[in-house]
């Protein structure tokens, strides 16, 4: 295995704001939740497609270039998912918070570089 | 991987702590072994149907990706988030090191600082609550 190319990092980060989405929706869906049957309703089966429609671009993604640089891409969700919790859920971002989402984001960026 | 779940209510006992962090360690191994079959899959990927049902390591990778994404979903239940998001970010270390030995990838500095640098930041984000 040589290089990664553009192509599947891109596949892979875009996965990872899919994904993110099903978060949201998963969490928007858990808090209705009030029994067994209300299991059923859109919020959480579009927040489980969405889960399993990233995965569709990150195995897509995965075809080509090398996995030690994808896999850990895929923490760019983190990123993404904090930023919605505070706006869609107004979570807050403490200082340990935002230290962990530099991190990540400087992470992903170096893991690039590096490929 | 994924950042769902925040527990609700966060269980203080420290034996179910210590049981959870022992089911999310092994469960990070089945991460990474779904990572590998899911890439072996994915390296001879053809896009017809017979194909993909055929398509053996990719399906088991698959299916080993649901169980990881099981167990992570109940520990989380009862496990605090600042001890298991750590444990979590242990596939990163067997992810590269499976990539260096099955698939030769290639072991530059600037990306193995990267790598810590993600597996420190997610750390980190486990203990955001506590400020």
């Amino acid at each position: 295995m040589n290089s990664t190319p553009l192509s599947s990092i891109l596949l892979v980060l875009f996965g990872s704001v899919v994904g993110s989405f099903g978060a949201v929706f998963l969490k928007s869906g858990a808090v209705r939740l009030t029994g067994i049957l209300s299991l059923f309703n859109w919020r959480l089966a579009l927040g489980v497609s969405l889960y399993l429609g990233s995965s569709v671009f990150y195995a897509m993604g995965i075809r080509r270039g090398q996995l030690s640089v994808l896999f850990p891409m895929v923490a760019a969700g983190y990123v993404w998912t904090v930023v919605w919790s505070r706006l869609f859920f107004h979570e807050q971002f403490s200082r340990t918070k935002l230290g962990g989402l530099a991190l990540v984001l400087a992470g992903v960026v170096l893991v690039g570089l590096g490929s | 991987m994924s950042a769902t779940a925040v527990p609700a209510s966060v269980s203080p006992n420290p034996a179910a702590q210590r049981r959870m962090a022992l089911v999310i360690a092994g469960a990070t191994v089945i991460s990474a072994a779904a990572q590998i079959l899911m890439k072996i899959g994915m390296n001879h990927f053809s896009p017809n149907l017979p194909a993909l049902v055929t398509n053996l390591p990719l399906i088991a990778g698959y299916a080993l990706y649901g169980l990881f994404t099981l167990l992570m979903v109940l520990a989380l239940k009862e496990g605090e988030l600042s001890l298991l998001y750590p444990i979590i970010s242990l596939s990163y270390v067997w992810v590269t090191a499976l990539s260096y030995f099955i698939f030769h990838d290639t072991m530059r500095p600037l990306k193995l600082v990267g790598i810590a640098a993600i597996m420190a930041g997610v750390a980190l984000l486990g203990r955001g609550d506590r400020r």
